[in-house]
Formats: C-alpha cells, sequence, structure tokens
C-alpha cells in the first residue's frame, strides 16, 4: 500500500474531472458561492452569531427555517439538472448527440430525482412541520428538540455529500433507485454508487428520527383539551406521515445496507451469481419507496386542508371522512407496492391483487377532494397566494390521479412501463401535489416564522409560470409515453417523431423556470419592504386563521406560548376569537411564570459532520478517516451523556417584557411603516 | 391571547418528560423491529440459494447455539434483577448484576465470532453464496445491536457508580432494559427460524 493510498484512500487528483467544461464551471461556481459566504461571515464578523444562534439551535422554529433552506438550495440544483434533461433531449436527435455525453447524462437523471426527493423534498416536508406542527399542537417544542437538530444536521450533511459528488470522483448512473444488478460492484465499480448509498443512509436516519420525533410529540404533547378529534388536520397529516416514516424507513435503512454489502464485503443479496435476487431489492426498495410517497403527499394533503377551511372562511367539510381518509392512506400505503413493477411476472393473481388496492386509494383521495371542494362551496374564498396553489392542485392533481388509475391495470401497465407516460404521471402528482402544497405551506406560514407576509402579485405570477410550466412541460410527455419513447433516454433518431413534442416539454421548463425566478425575487422584495404596511404582521393573525399557530405574536417568540392554551373545540383559535368578540374584547390573562426552556447544544451538528466525513471516507475507502468519523460519533454522543447542564428558566418578568410589546405592536401602527418590533429578540430571546 | 387554568400550568411544568421519552424508545424499537423483518424475510427468500453449497442445517451445531442462547436469556434474567434492585436504590446490587449481564452479554457475543470465524475456515464465509451472506447479516446484525448494548451497559455502569441512581440514570436504565430484552426476544426469533427451523 503507497502512502497516498493510506492517506487518501482511491481518492487523486485524477478523481475531479478538471476536462469536462460543464462540471469544472459547475465547480467553479459551487466554490465561488462557498467563499463568498465564508467571506462575507468573515467581513461582517457573523461566525459567533452563527454558531451561537443557528448551527447550535435546538428551536424547532430556527431548525423549520434552516430545513428549509436546504430545500430551496436544492430544489436549484435539482432544478438545473432537470434544465440540463430537456435541453438534451431537444438537442439531441438524429445526427446530433446534444452535449451531455450519455454517462454524465445518466448521473444527471439519478442526481435529479435523488436531490428532488431526499434534499428538496423531505426537508421541505420537515421544514413546515417543524414550523406548524409544535405551534398548532400549543407545545413548548418537539419531544426531543437535541434530536431535532442532530436529524437537520445529518440531512445537511448528506445533501453536501451528494454535491461533493458533482466535483469529487462522480454519482450514481443507475437511476433514482439503484436497481441492481447495474448497481452492483461489477457494473457500476466506481464511487457513484457509494455516494449513493451514504448519502442516503445518513439522511435516512435523520429522517427516521424526525419521524420519531414527531410521532411522540403529536401523541404526547398536545395542549390540555386537545383530543384526538380536535387535532388540526395538518397536524394529523403529519401523524400518518411520521407513522410512515418510522415503519418504512428501516427497510431503506436495511435494503441500502444489504447493496452495501454485496458491493463492499463481496455478499450476494443481489448479484445474478452465487443465488442472488435482484427483484428482492426491488421489492423491499418499493416496500419502502411507495411509502415514501405518501409520506410526501399526506402533509401537503394536511397543509390543502388548512388553507382551504382559512380562506373559504369556513370550517374544513368532513374532517372526521378526512381523517379517515388519511388513516386508511396510511394502511393502504404498505399494501400496494408490487404496482411498480407489474412487469416482474409475478403471475396474473398477485398484478390483480396490487392492482386493484392500488385503485381503491382513488377512494379516500377522492373523498379528500370532495371535502376541500365542499368546503369551498358557499364559502367566502379569498383569492390569496396559498388558496391559489391549492386550487391548481386540486385540477393538476386529479388529472394526475386519473393517469395513475390508468397505470393501476397490470394490461394497461405492461404497455406504458418504463416510458416517459411514467415519468409523466408521477411529476403530474408530485408537482401538482407535493411541490404546490410545500409551497401553499411555505406562503401560508411564511408571515409566522418572519413577521412579514411575502409579496402577493410576485407570488401569482409565480404561480401562473409554474402551472402554465408544468403543462406545457409534462402533457408532452403523456403523448411521448403513448408513442413509445422510454424514459431516461439520451438521444433518438428524427424518425420517432418525438422530437417537436420535446420541443413544447423544454419551453415548459423554461416557463417554470421564469416562476422559479419570481420566486426569488418575491423574496428579495418581500425582505426589503418587511417593515412596510401590507407585509409587516402586527396581529400575529395575517390571514384570519382557525388553530392556534395564529393566536401568537408572529413572528412566534423562541418560548412559543406564554401560556399553554387550553382547547374546547376543533378550530380552537376561531373559538377564542369568538368568545373574546363576545366578551368585548376583554381577556383575562392570568400571571405570566417561568418557563423551562432547553439549553442549545452543538452536539447535533458535530455527530453530523463526524457522519459526513464517515460517509466520505467510506465512499473513498480512507481507512484513518473512516475510523475518525467512527470514533468522533462515539466519543461526541458519549461526552452528551455526561453534560448535566441542559436547561435554563426563562424569567416571567422577561415573558411578560416580550408579550406587552407584542400586544402594543398592532396599536401603535402607524400610516406607512409601523414601528420596528426586535425581531432578532423574538427569535433568539433578550442575551 | 390565550387563556390557561392553573391546573394547565401545573401540568405543563412537569409534563412527565419521562413518560415521552421512553414512548419516543419505543418508537425506535418499533423501527428496529422493522430493520430485523426486512432481514428475516431476505434469510426467508435466499436461505435455500446455497448455490451448490452445502444446506445451511448441516452447518449448525446447535447444542453449542443452544448455550449460546442460555447465555443471552440469562442475561435478560440478570438486567431485571439489576432493575429491580434500582427500583430499591441499592447501587452496588445494581452494579453487581449489570456486571453479571455485562459477562454473559460478551460471552454471548465471543461466542457468535467463534462460530463465525469457523464457518469462516471451513470455506463457509459469506461470499460463498446468498444463503451464507444472508445468514452471516441476519445474525452479524443481531451481535452487532448485542455489541453496542455491551458498550452502552459498560457507560451505565460508570455512570451510576458516579452519579448514583437518580433520575437520569434511572431513565436510561430503563432504556437499556428495554433494547437489552428487546433483542432477547429477537434472538428468540432469531434461533427458531435461522437455527431450529431449518435443522429439524
Amino acid at each position: 500500500m503507497t502512502l497516498q493510498h493510506a492517506l487518501l484512500g482511491d481518492l487523486s487528483l485524477n478523481s475531479i474531472p478538471f476536462n469536462i467544461p460543464i462540471i469544472r464551471d459547475a465547480g467553479i461556481f459551487m466554490g465561488l458561492i462557498a467563499l463568498v459566504v465564508i467571506g462575507s461571515l468573515f467581513y461582517f464578523k457573523k461566525w459567533t452569531y452563527l454558531w451561537k444562534e443557528w448551527l447550535t439551535s435546538i428551536d424547532h422554529k430556527k431548525i423549520g427555517i434552516m430545513y428549509i433552506i436546504l430545500a430551496m438550495v436544492m430544489l436549484l440544483r435539482g432544478f438545473v439538472d432537470a434544465v440540463m434533461m430537456r435541453s438534451q433531449q431537444a438537442l439531441s436527435v438524429g445526427h446530433s448527440m446534444g452535449y451531455l455525453p450519455p454517462e454524465h447524462f445518466n448521473q444527471i437523471f439519478t442526481a435529479h430525482g435523488v436531490i428532488m426527493i431526499f434534499f428538496m423534498a423531505m426537508p421541505l416536508m420537515f421544514g413546515l412541520l417543524n414550523l406548524a406542527v409544535p405551534l398548532q399542537i400549543g407545545a413548548r417544542d418537539v419531544a426531543f428538540p437535541y434530536l431535532n437538530s442532530l436529524s437537520l444536521w445529518l440531512t445537511v450533511v448528506s445533501a453536501m455529500l451528494v454535491n461533493i459528488s458533482l466535483i469529487v470522483g462522480k454519482f450514481a448512473a443507475t437511476g433514482w433507485l439503484a436497481y441492481p444488478p447495474l448497481s452492483d460492484i461489477v457494473y457500476s465499480p466506481g464511487v457513484g454508487v457509494d455516494y449513493y448509498i451514504w448519502a442516503l443512509q445518513i439522511s435516512g436516519i435523520g429522517s427516521l428520527l424526525s419521524g420519531i420525533n414527531f410521532t411522540a410529540t403529536i401523541l404526547k404533547m398536545r395542549a390540555p383539551g386537545m383530543t384526538m378529534m380536535k387535532l388540526p388536520v395538518f397536524s394529523w397529516a403529519a401523524l400518518c406521515a411520521m407513522i410512515l416514516v418510522v415503519l418504512a424507513f428501516p427497510i431503506l435503512t436495511a435494503t441500502l445496507g444489504m447493496l452495501f454489502l454485496d458491493r463492499f464485503m463481496g455478499m450476494h443479496f443481489f448479484t445474478n451469481a452465487f443465488g442472488g435476487n435482484p427483484m428482492l431489492y426491488i421489492n423491499m426498495i418499493w416496500a419502502w419507496g411507495h411509502p415514501e410517497v405518501y409520506i410526501l403527499i399526506l402533509p401537503a394533503f394536511g397543509v390543502f386542508s388548512e388553507v382551504v377551511a382559512t380562506f373559504c372562511k369556513k370550517p374544513l367539510f368532513g374532517y372526521t371522512s378526512m381523517i379517515w381518509a388519511t388513516i386508511v392512506i396510511t394502511f393502504l400505503a404498505f399494501a400496494v407496492w408490487l404496482h411498480h413493477f407489474f412487469t416482474m411476472g409475478s403471475g396474473a393473481d398477485v398484478n390483480a391483487f396490487f392492482g386493484i388496492a392500488t385503485m381503491i386509494i382513488a377512494v379516500p383521495t377522492g373523498v379528500k377532494i370532495f371535502n376541500w371542494l365542499f368546503t369551498m362551496f358557499r364559502g367566502k374564498i379569498t383569492y390569496s397566494m396559498p388558496m391559489l396553489w391549492t386550487i391548481g392542485f386540486l385540477v393538476t392533481f386529479a388529472i394526475g390521479g386519473m393517469t395513475g388509475v390508468l397505470m393501476s391495470v397490470p394490461a394497461v401497465d405492461f404497455q406504458v412501463h418504463n416510458s416517459v407516460f411514467l415519468v409523466a404521471h408521477f411529476h403530474n402528482v408530485i408537482i401538482g401535489g407535493v411541490v404546490f402544497g410545500y409551497f401553499a405551506g411555505l406562503t401560508y406560514w411564511f408571515p409566522k416564522t418572519f413577521g412579514f407576509k411575502l409579496n402577493e402579485k410576485l407570488g401569482r405570477a409565480s404561480f401562473w409560470c409554474w402551472l402554465v410550466g408544468f403543462y406545457v412541460a409534462f402533457m408532452p410527455l403523456y403523448v411521448l409515453g403513448l408513442m413509445g419513447m422510454t424514459r431516461r433516454l439520451d438521444h433518438y433518431s428524427l424518425a420517432s417523431g418525438f422530437h417537436p413534442w420535446l420541443m413544447v416539454a423544454a419551453a415548459g421548463t423554461a416557463l417554470v423556470g421564469l416562476g422559479v425566478f419570481f420566486q426569488i425575487l418575491q423574496l428579495f422584495v418581500s425582505i426589503k419592504n418587511r417593515n412596510r404596511v401590507g407585509y409587516r404582521d402586527v396581529t400575529g393573525d395575517p390571514w384570519g386563521g382557525r388553530t392556534l399557530e395564529w393566536s401568537m405574536p408572529s413572528p412566534a417568540p423562541f418560548y412559543n406560548f406564554a401560556h399553554t392554551p387550553t382547547v374546547t373545540t376543533r378550530d380552537a383559535f376561531w373559538t377564542m376569537k369568538q368568545a373574546r368578540e363576545a366578551n368585548g374584547g376583554q381577556v383575562s390573562k392570568p400571571a405570566y411564570t417561568d418557563i423551562h426552556m432547553p439549553k442549545n447544544t452543538g452536539v447535533g451538528f458535530i455527530i453530523a459532520m463526524f457522519a459526513g466525513l464517515f460517509g466520505f471516507a467510506m465512499t473513498w475507502h480512507i481507512e484513518w478517516m473512516i475510523a475518525v468519523g467512527l470514533i468522533g460519533i462515539v466519543v461526541t454522543v458519549i461526552a452528551r451523556t455526561f453534560n448535566r447542564d441542559i436547561d435554563y428558566y426563562v424569567k416571567a418578568d422577561e415573558v411578560e417584557r416580550i408579550e406587552t410589546a407584542c400586544a402594543n405592536l398592532a396599536t401603535q401602527a402607524r400610516d406607512d411603516k409601523y414601528p420596528v418590533l426586535n425581531t432578532n429578540e423574538l427569535l433568539h430571546g433578550a442575551k | 391571547m390565550t387563556s390557561s387554568s392553573p391546573t394547565a400550568q401545573a401540568h405543563e411544568h412537569h409534563h412527565n418528560q419521562d413518560d415521552v421519552d421512553i414512548f419516543g424508545f419505543w418508537l425506535y424499537i418499533l423501527s428496529d423491529c422493522i430493520l430485523f423483518a426486512t432481514l428475516f424475510t431476505t434469510f426467508a427468500v435466499l436461505q435455500h440459494n446455497t448455490f451448490g453449497g452445502p444446506a445451511l442445517k448441516a452447518l449448525f451445531n446447535l447444542p453449542y447455539v443452544l448455550a449460546e442462547t442460555l447465555a443471552l436469556l440469562f442475561s435478560s434474567f440478570t438486567y431485571g434483577i439489576a432493575m429491580i434492585c434500582h427500583y430499591r436504590r441499592k447501587r452496588n446490587q445494581v452494579l453487581f448484576w449489570l456486571g453479571l449481564t455485562f459477562i454473559l452479554g460478551v460471552s454471548f457475543v465471543a461466542m457468535e465470532l467463534n462460530e463465525f470465524a469457523s464457518l469462516y475456515h471451513e470455506g463457509h464465509g459469506w461470499q460463498t453464496s446468498a444463503a451464507m451472506s444472508s445468514f452471516f447479516t441476519l445474525v452479524g446484525t443481531h451481535g452487532l445491536h448485542v455489541s453496542i448494548g455491551l458498550f452502552w451497559m459498560l457507560n451505565m455502569m460508570y455512570q451510576v457508580m458516579r452519579y448514583g441512581i437518580n433520575g437520569t440514570t434511572s431513565r436510561r436504565l430503563t432504556y437499556l432494559g428495554i433494547f437489552w430484552h428487546f433483542l432477547d426476544i429477537v434472538w428468540i426469533f432469531l434461533f427458531t427460524i435461522v437455527y431450529l427451523m431449518g435443522a429439524v
């Protein structure tokens, strides 16, 4: 073994593809961004602030914000991948081979899928849960705040592993689920699949811990009087999704673990020879993968339920049926995985069972759609941004759902299997359902999180670009799928007739890109105007909300509720507002008491950094670094168990001062500019 | 502002953190069950895919595995006694029974490693066939859990020595107990499905 191998494992300068311009430029671009960020941290002397208020924070609201920042950054990266695929397919026809070599194209579609599901949708979901769930149920924080911080940082380092793979080495070129035997060491000998495995293992553990955390939070930490059937619908949806996380993610961990053992230890779970069975992997990965889809969509359903009720000024139609529909979907999530590979050849009986189980899912989903429609029926609808996303969802998701039911018929599925018809279908439900839902949630809870609303006009512009862009980009794929275009195609002949449709799809992508541009602009404009009328939320209840999170100031103080609320009805805050009105605006205020709070800790961050080091070292076979990573994790965990100084009290008069300042804000509002509230103090507390 | 009753205040002050914590730990155990279920499924699917090698049952020495089993079962029993002593606040007795549990646990892991080593040296390593891969992985994952439990137990023995029995150490002993008994139950399934059902 040479010295270089001892120090760097399989890593060498040749691992960095300087000779490929796209990767080189992307690398330079990422390096520049990192330099600017680090440089400005030094210039503005913000390192201490960053460490004390953010990296070590275990406040669920800040963790939520950081999850969302990660999701937005990764959305941009995943979107760039999408643009590259669409432009390659638009160009690469007949004699032209486009600008991406097949090996690179394969990495791009793999990275696109992995990033969008694991590092965009999942962080965005956990971000929204962190922002809203503890406030909705009247809790001080989540059940395990320190675990929450660990989950966040495990997700962040995994996303960074995927980003590093862009420059150092390569990413998997196997498709987002890395089916063997292609992903076995024989056919994917490089580091790509190893990056994939470790990024997913580390972030998967983060997700599992979050699942446990939120399940315990929702089941055990609800405000007094909030029975399960008084729980807000978003929290119910979150609970069901989190139960799915707890039940499904261990399957992913075990399955990827076995793939790793195949590659690293020469085992034969999924190999072609020595009795291995690749179809076993495909069964197990979908036994996780199908519930995963519902893990993403259920919280989106929850958002729509909150938004529809709030913006129609009506209680949600059919609360009970909504909850039961969610529970039924949770159960069915585990009974349909085989519809992802009807063509495996398990026979007519098995395919029929899974086909019918799949069709049955349309029933509870239909119940939900009708509940939302009936809530809107004769409601006093405000067409604000969250409501627009919701209406866009209702139409788009219904179409996507119908193409899904089409494919649940095994005979039809045989025709469109592995075609872009499928690609169109799942983008139809994921963009139309998950993405629209999370955007609705983001604009809905944004004022609660930051204390000001987002610009409405730019939000609308962004919505219409996304909506129209989506249809222009993906409807052609349905046609192409029926014409026989397979997915993941990097080149095709002119005679196929695909070209005009792919040009249309590329134009759709440009429209979506315009939508993304408007979103970024919206963020800038809104931050700039945050203290102006129309932006600043002085009441804490900008939309006329119905649930507890709107009963507190915006942004929510770092200790959440000064008094734990007592809940008597389903729309708890709505009832409180009505009682207050009946009382002529009088509310009785009990004396403030000291509030018990956990202290910030960097342990989650440190463990995650070691985990990232470990993942990188496992990818490149760097023995000493593997040891450092593992020992680092173990030592940090053990050291934490000896730390006795983990909590403190916020004094009652401090709470009173903050609460009074917020209450006075509404009365002090002037014409153009509101008095500037010390938002920092609400977020971080006085230091 | 929201209103709140004095009882709600009192309720919130303690808010049964222990109760929440232990519930969360049970959820972790649930997720670990699923992890083992996945490995059991894999074993069930692949156990006959020996690729020309001998059937798994021909490789097992049942009396040896029974001794292994007894070591683990007794360690669960001694852990139970440690917990009874902990309820009676007898620090030294807790340490004694934890120590005994530790020794039994180490014996179990040592016997398992010995079995693995002899299988490997007789030419039945994890690389020889899918059946052997699934066997080593299922049994090894359990062994890895037990080993982590042993390190945890060492840490707990030190903490009980240093801090005595208080709210924190008591809660952690409860966690470890749940974990330890859970591994016992997994082993009973493992012994039945991997060793007995193959051999009988």
